[in-house]
């Protein structure tokens, strides 16, 4: 990344992923997100009780456009463990439903684990304070 | 700008990674969100993330473009 100085949007997200342990790129926030799969994979995230900083990509096209191309992934939702790349929707529900997304984050799979991601929030929730890092 | 089927999804699939099976279905049926599922001889020895690269790069910027989300589920066989 030889640019990175010249591209201060793509050096802010390659902070906030090494700044935090877990987390999240997103459409919308935790409490309101404005997507069904950014919505099933907070849903899992929060089913294992783990914490992680969100960020919302949609209020500025190029966080989604220098994102990908930092991650070399595509679509959004993309979740980061210890900066790395885990996945997005489909990767983080199966490790979910396994059981493998509570040790990836390091905390202990819930007893009662159902055998399905639960369903994501529906919009409407109040909003809540995230982290997010990549508003200049 | 091509209008994204489950068939054109299906053909890009299994003609782009060598012996891949694939089922592409239309998740709201209007064109534009699709589910796979990828089975491919190549898969065998690559991390999940590196397979759904793999079927992801097939469709390179109609990810995001005509294709606004592409739902994936491979497996090596």
């Amino acid at each position: 990344m030889s640019e990175t100085t010249e591209n201060p949007i793509r050096e802010a997200i390659a902070d906030a992923i090494h700044d935090h342990e877990v987390i999240l790129f997103m459409k919308g926030t935790p409490e309101r997100p404005a997507c069904g799969f950014s919505a099933r994979t907070v849903a899992a995230l929060e089913a294992t009780g783990a914490r992680f900083a969100a960020v919302d990509i949609l209020p500025d096209p190029r966080i989604r456009q220098e994102l990908s191309a930092l991650s070399n992934w595509p679509t959004i939702p993309q979740l980061f463990v210890k900066g790395e790349l885990v996945g997005g929707c489909d990767i983080v529900v199966e490790m979910y439903e396994s059981g493998e997304l509570a040790e990836t984050l390091g905390v202990a799979p819930p007893a009662d684990a159902p055998d399905h991601a639960p369903a994501g929030n529906e919009p409407g929730a109040p909003p809540l304070q995230i982290q997010n890092n990549l508003e200049s | 700008m091509f209008v994204p089927s489950t068939e054109e999804l299906k053909l890009r699939i299994e003609s782009a990674i060598p012996g891949a099976r694939a089922e592409v279905t239309d998740l709201t049926g209007g064109g534009d969100h699709f589910r796979a599922s990828v089975a491919a001889p190549e898969f065998s020895g690559m991390s999940r993330i590196e397979q759904h690269r793999r079927v992801y790069a097939v469709f390179g910027p109609d990810i995001g473009g005509p294709i606004h989300a592409l739902s994936l589920e491979t497996r090596a066989e």
